[in-house]
C-alpha cells in the first residue's frame, strides 16, 4: 500500500471520503479504528489490510460486494476517473446504483469508463432487467424509453384524496395479534414474574394477579404495481395510493414492474411530493411500456421476497392482468409468493367497467391464489376496499 | 494490537473447520478489538459453525442464543425460579423467619436461573456467545441487545448490577430474512460468507470426512457446484453436501455414474422442498452426473 507523499493518514481520510461518497456509512470512529488496525499490521501486506478494512467498514452484503472494486480505484487507481464522474453528477449513491440512467448522457467515447463504474456498482437494475427477461425480441415488450411525466395524469385533488383513502385503509390493515405476551390490565394469562414481586410485601401470597396479553403487532405489507402502458391511466393515482400506505407504515415496501422490477419505497417515503415524482419517472424508465407480470414477481420471489415477506405480510398487487408471459408462468410464480406471504390481494382496475369478467387468461391462471380481489378504478372503489381488507 | 490471522486460520483448520483469508481475517479482528462480528449469507454455508470452531479453537465455551419472534430480555438475561420461591416461601412461614429473611433468601443466587446473556459474562474465561439468526429476533430486541454488547453489564434489581468477568466473543448471525437496523451493523464487524467454491468445498470435505474416496468425493462436490446453478428454491448448503456424501458412503456408492435409481434416491439429502426434487428428475440428475463423472 502506498503511503504517498500526503501522508498516509491523508490518504486513509480520502479513502474514507470515497467510501461515504459511495453510500458506505463511515465515520470518525470507523476512520480511527481502520489507522489503528493500519499502524498495527505488517505495511507491506495489502491483502491483509484489504480484508482488515473490508470485515471493518462494510455493513451490508451490498457493500461487502462493492467494497473490493472501490478499494482498488482508490489504492490502485483503476476507474477512477469513472468514480469521479459519477461523483460529479451529484448524489453519488444513488447514480451509482443506477448508471444505466446517466450513462446514456455520456459521449461515446466515455461510455467504457461508465461501463467500469457500472461494475463498481451494485449491479442490481441490471440484473432485474435480465431476470424479467428484457433483450428478448418480442414486439410487446418494447420499452417506452420516453419518460412519460407522472404528473398531468389526474388532477391534484385527486391525488391528494387517494393519498388520504390510503392513510385510513393503512391503519385498518395495521395491526394483528402478536404471540409475544405483554403486561396488561385485562389479559388471559397469569404474569407470574410481576405477580411475585408485587406481592412479595404480603408475605408471598398471590393476592393480587397480575395478567399479561397478546397486544397487536404490525403488519408487513408489500406493493406490487403493475405500471405498463394499459394501466398508464391509473398509474398516477396508485402511485398516490402507494405513497399513503407506505407513508404511515413501520413496515412496509413497494415495487413497480412493467418489463422489469424496481424498488421504490425510499422514493416514495420522501417528503417532497415533486421530487419524489421526479425520481420516481428517472427510476420507472419505459414507464407504458408492455407487461411482464410473471417475470416481474419471479424477480420479487428471487431476489427480495426472503427479505420483505413473512407470515404476517399483506402483498397487494395492482394490476390489469394483461401480461406477455405465459399465464402459467404467472401462477407458478404467484404460488411461490403465497407460499411466504400470509394473504395476497389484487386490486383490478377493469374489475370496475361493466360487463368484465377476468377471462384474460393471465388473471383466469391466478385466481385460484387471491385472497381478495376487488376493483381499483376510482376512489369509491378504493374506499369500498376498507372493509374487505379488515376482514383479511 | 497484534493480529495473526493466519495463524488462527490454521487453528481452525486443525478443528475441522476451513476459514478462508476474509473470513479468519475477521474472526481475528473481532478477538482483537473486542467487537461483534456480524455474519451474513445463505442458510448452510457455515455460519453457526464458525462460533463451535472457533470456541474449539480458542478451547473455550460456546453458549448459543437462538433468536426468534418474541424474544425478549426475560428469556435472555435472566428469570427467577418462581416455583422454587412459592415453595421456600411456604416452607419458611412454617417456621416463623422474618419476612425480610425469606426475602433475601429467595432472592439469592441460588434462586437465579441465568440465561445466556447473563451466562456468556459472568465466565471467568471468555466464552464465544453465538446470537443465532438476529434477524428472526423483533427491532425492540436488537437495540437491548446493543446496550448489552457495549456495556457488558447487567442490573438485577433484587441483586444488584453484574459486570462481566471477561468479554465475550461475541458472533451474531443473519439470514437475511429482515433488514437489520444501522446501529447494529455500525456497532459490528462485518463479513459475508458465500457458498464455498469448488477447492474450498473439497477441502472442507476432506476435513470432515477423512475416509472418502479421493475421486468420490471429487465427483460429489462438482455435482453440488453444478446443483447450485440450477434453478433452485433452496440451494444446498455445505451441511447437505457432507450429509449426502455420508449417505453414499453408507449407500456403498462408489462412483455417482454406477446406480442412477440409488443416486436419485439419495438425492433427498440435498433438495429439501418437493419442488425442487421434481426440477431434478432423473434426466438432469444423468445429465450432471455425465459433466461431473
Amino acid at each position: 500500500m502506498s503511503a504517498s507523499a500526503a501522508g498516509p493518514v491523508a490518504r486513509l481520510g480520502g479513502f474514507m471520503a470515497h467510501l461515504r461518497r459511495n453510500g458506505f456509512a463511515v465515520g470518525p470512529g470507523e476512520t480511527e479504528a481502520a489507522l489503528a488496525f493500519l499502524a498495527a499490521g505488517d505495511p507491506t501486506d495489502a491483502v491483509a489490510a484489504r480484508l482488515g478494512l473490508k470485515t471493518m467498514l462494510t455493513g451490508d452484503r451490498g457493500q461487502w460486494q462493492r467494497f473490493d472494486a472501490l478499494f482498488d480505484a482508490y489504492w490502485f487507481g483503476s476507474g477512477v476517473r469513472a468514480a469521479r464522474r459519477a461523483e460529479a453528477k451529484g448524489g453519488a449513491p444513488e447514480e451509482a446504483r443506477r448508471p444505466e440512467i446517466w450513462s446514456k448522457a455520456l459521449p461515446a467515447e466515455d461510455r467504457a469508463e461508465a461501463a467500469q463504474a457500472a461494475a463498481l456498482a451494485d449491479a442490481s437494475a441490471e440484473e432485474d432487467a435480465r431476470r424479467a427477461g428484457t433483450g428478448r425480441l418480442v414486439a410487446s415488450r418494447q420499452q417506452a424509453l420516453a419518460r412519460t411525466d407522472l404528473r398531468h395524469l389526474v388532477s391534484p385533488e385527486d391525488v391528494a384524496a387517494a393519498e388520504r383513502l390510503a392513510e385510513r385503509l393503512a391503519r385498518v390493515l395495521r395491526y394483528r395479534l402478536s404471540r409475544r405476551r405483554l403486561p396488561a390490565r385485562r389479559g388471559d394469562a397469569v404474569d407470574l414474574r410481576r405477580t411475585i414481586r408485587r406481592n412479595l410485601g404480603k408475605g408471598g401470597e398471590p393476592a393480587e394477579l397480575l395478567l399479561k396479553h397478546r397486544p397487536e403487532r404490525p403488519v408487513n405489507l408489500v406493493l406490487l404495481l403493475d405500471v405498463s402502458g394499459s394501466m398508464r391511466l391509473y398509474s398516477r393515482y396508485l402511485i398516490s395510493f402507494a405513497r399513503g400506505l407506505i407513508g404511515g407504515w413501520l413496515r412496509a415496501d413497494a415495487f413497480v414492474f412493467h418489463t422489469r422490477l424496481i424498488h421504490i419505497s425510499d422514493v416514495l417515503r420522501e417528503r417532497d411530493r415533486l421530487r419524489a415524482m421526479d425520481r420516481l419517472s428517472l427510476m420507472v424508465e419505459g414507464f407504458g411500456g408492455g407487461t411482464a407480470i410473471a417475470g416481474a414477481l419471479k424477480a420479487f420471489n428471487d431476489r427480495y421476497a426472503r427479505a420483505c415477506l413473512n407470515a404476517r405480510s399483506i402483498v397487494i398487487l395492482m394490476s390489469d392482468g394483461y401480461d406477455t408471459d405465459p399465464p402459467e408462468r404467472l401462477a407458478g410464480e404467484l404460488a411461490r409468493l403465497k407460499r411466504r406471504a400470509r394473504r395476497l390481494v389484487w386490486l383490478n382496475p377493469l374489475l370496475g367497467w361493466r360487463g368484465y369478467a377476468p377471462v384474460a387468461r393471465a388473471m383466469a391462471a391466478a385466481m385460484p391464489y387471491i385472497d381478495c380481489f376487488a376493483a381499483a378504478h376510482s376512489l369509491e372503489s378504493l374506499a369500498a376496499l376498507e372493509g374487505e381488507l379488515a376482514r383479511l | 494490537m497484534k493480529l495473526d490471522y493466519k495463524a488462527l486460520q490454521e487453528d481452525l483448520r486443525r478443528t475441522g473447520y476451513i476459514a478462508d483469508d476474509g473470513l479468519s481475517m475477521a474472526l481475528a479482528l473481532a478477538i482483537g478489538l473486542q467487537r461483534p462480528l456480524l455474519l451474513e449469507g445463505e442458510a448452510g454455508v457455515g455460519k453457526t459453525a464458525v462460533a463451535k470452531a472457533l470456541a474449539a479453537a480458542l478451547a473455550t465455551r460456546l453458549i448459543r442464543l437462538q433468536c426468534y419472534e418474541g424474544l425478549d430480555a426475560n428469556a435472555t438475561l435472566y428469570e427467577w425460579n418462581y416455583q422454587r420461591q412459592l415453595l421456600a416461601i411456604r416452607a419458611h412461614e412454617r417456621e416463623q423467619r422474618p419476612a425480610d429473611e425469606i426475602e433475601r433468601h429467595i432472592f439469592s443466587a441460588d434462586y437465579l436461573l441465568r440465561r445466556p446473556l447473563l451466562e456468556a459474562i459472568s465466565q471467568p474465561v471468555s466464552p464465544v456467545l453465538l446470537i443465532d439468526e438476529i434477524d428472526r429476533a423483533d427491532e425492540e430486541f436488537e437495540a437491548f441487545l446493543l446496550e448489552i454488547l457495549s456495556d457488558f453489564q447487567v442490573t438485577i434489581p433484587e441483586l444488584g448490577t453484574v459486570a462481566a468477568q471477561s468479554i465475550p466473543y461475541v458472533v451474531l448471525t443473519s439470514n437475511g430474512t429482515r433488514e437489520l437496523s444501522d446501529a447494529l451493523r455500525r456497532r459490528c464487524l462485518y463479513s459475508y460468507l458465500d457458498f464455498p467454491d469448488e477447492a474450498k468445498e473439497l477441502a472442507i470435505l476432506r476435513a470432515r470426512l477423512p475416509g472418502i474416496d479421493q475421486r468420490l468425493g471429487e465427483q460429489i462436490v462438482r455435482f453440488v457446484q453444478l446443483l447450485r446453478r440450477q434453478e433452485l428454491e433452496k440451494k444446498p448448503g455445505i451441511a447437505e453436501t457432507l450429509d449426502w456424501a455420508s449417505a453414499l458412503i453408507g449407500l456403498d456408492i462408489r462412483a455417482l455414474d454406477a446406480n442412477a435409481a440409488a443416486l436419485q434416491a439419495s438425492l433427498i439429502c440435498l433438495l429439501k422442498t418437493e419442488a425442487d426434487l421434481k426440477a431434478v428428475p432423473p434426466e438432469v440428475a444423468a445429465r450432471l452426473v455425465g459433466k461431473v463423472a
